[in-house]
């Protein structure tokens, strides 16, 4: 649950999303889901020479098993803020 | 370890407790690993990590199936969701 909140004050904003398969999708976060799976729109590939099969896609799904990293801007994120709601769960949890 | 902080560490991911804010080494699958300030996690292992170096270890092949030594690629990124099915391990950072 706390990822996907994480995930949920990103949302609206650019983030790029590098699956397994090494496709590096950067686009603006529209939506995600309790699987992590992510809405983005308005998306550009990082190496389109090597994808010109998604030259024509201008936003996608991304189920989220597929995701290996997410990378967003750091001032976008209170690292304070997230350290706190990880202990709180860990706590949570062990109730 | 005193009493106190032995009674909190009950679990294996209790370990991972104390390295919240903390520099730690990760080794993820597919030859990457990576160092970076730890900030969230979650029981799937899912990270959220700063300023963090990634290396991924090549090992190229002639064309007559010899290995050639093992390279080594870096890159910096300053804030990363780490998706936890790819995670092996997760360490204090050596110095």
């Amino acid at each position: 649950m706390l990822i996907f909140s994480f995930f949920k004050t990103l949302t609206d904003q650019v983030i790029t999303v590098e699956l397994k398969n090494d496709l590096s999708i950067t686009g603006t976060l529209k939506s995600v889901d309790q699987f992590l799976n992510i809405r983005l729109d308005g998306i550009s590939v990082e190496d389109p020479e090597r994808h010109p099969h998604m030259m024509a896609v201008r936003n996608c799904f991304i189920r989220g098993s597929v995701v290996r990293y997410v990378r967003m801007a750091a001032k976008n994120v209170d690292t304070t803020l997230l350290e706190d709601a990880t202990r709180r769960e860990i706590k949570d949890a062990k109730k | 370890m005193d009493h106190a902080a032995a009674a909190q560490i009950s679990e294996p991911l209790d370990l991972v407790k104390l390295a919240l804010g903390e520099r730690v080494f990760i080794k993820l699958r597919g030859d990457r690993t990576l160092t970076g300030t730890l900030h969230a996690y979650d029981a799937h292992m899912n990270l959220v990590m700063s300023q963090v170096e990634e290396s991924v270890h090549i090992v190229d092949v002639t064309d007559a199936g010899q290995p050639l030594p093992p390279r080594v690629e870096r890159r910096n990124v300053e804030m990363l969701f780490v998706r936890g099915d790819s995670v092996i391990l997760i360490s204090p950072a050596q110095q």
